[in-house]
């Protein structure tokens, strides 16, 4: 049992991501997968941001993409993991 | 059988997976490239997706619909790759002991299928030309 004056763990300051890109957006940035570093409270919306900022063809993704972390749909405020697999949906055409 | 087949679908085989002595309604959905005219002839559609969440979000579908309908049993594959005018590219096959559960829960399954499984496809026209097709 650790004693009350143990030190806790820091908690690490950023984490990272595993982007995937499909369809169109694949097509678009050439790429359809890509490791993001992210700060440990990001949001979706803030990976699209990071996103938009670092790739030049990133601009191919809307302000308000969908979204899917690890293999389900997500909202933007969603907040990310380390280690989660994110995905980046062009808008659904199937059937 | 995954819900991803890169092969012609073979609805006869979703038939025989949910056939049952005790269910006496079967509905089948069968969805298939058409050719349009607005750009030009069609003649194949390229589908792509994202397979792994297919599998998963079509999971979550078909368990949706054995909750609400529970005497239902369901079947349902979408085609990938190349899939020329004519042919299927998605069916849902949904079993029952009585007919309103087997058109309700395949008509589940048929709409939340395209509204939320990630697969996208490029139209190939006739003259060589493609566009991605999007709803």
């Amino acid at each position: 049992m650790p004693s009350g004056g143990d030190v806790l763990a820091p908690t690490p300051r950023t984490i990272t991501v595993e982007c995937r890109f499909f369809a169109r957006y694949a097509q678009a940035l050439g790429r359809d997968a890509l490791t993001l570093e992210l700060p440990a409270s990001a949001t979706v919306a803030d990976a699209v941001r990071e996103l938009r900022r670092a790739l030049p063809a990133a601009g191919v993704l809307p302000e308000r993409p969908l979204a899917a972390v690890n293999r389900e749909h997500a909202s933007l405020d969603g907040r990310l993991a380390h280690g989660d697999e994110l995905a980046f949906l062009p808008p659904l055409a199937g059937g | 059988m995954g819900y991803c087949t890169h092969e012609p679908i073979e609805v006869g085989r979703l038939m025989a997976a949910v056939a049952d002595g005790e269910r006496g309604g079967t509905v089948a959905f069968v969805g298939s490239v058409r050719g349009g005219a607005e750009d030009g002839p069609v003649v194949a559609i390229e589908y792509s997706a994202y397979e792994e969440m297919v599998a998963e979000e079509f999971g979550r579908i078909i368990a949706e619909a054995r909750e609400r309908w529970p005497e239902a049993v369901v079947a349902a594959q979408h085609r990938l790759g190349q899939v020329p005018l004519g042919e299927p590219s998605i069916a849902v096959v949904a079993a029952a002991p009585h007919r309103r559960e087997a058109f309700a829960a395949c008509r589940h399954v048929v709409e939340e299928a395209k509204r939320r499984l990630p697969v996208w496809k490029k139209e190939q026209f006739q003259d060589g030309g493609t566009r991605w097709r999007e709803h």
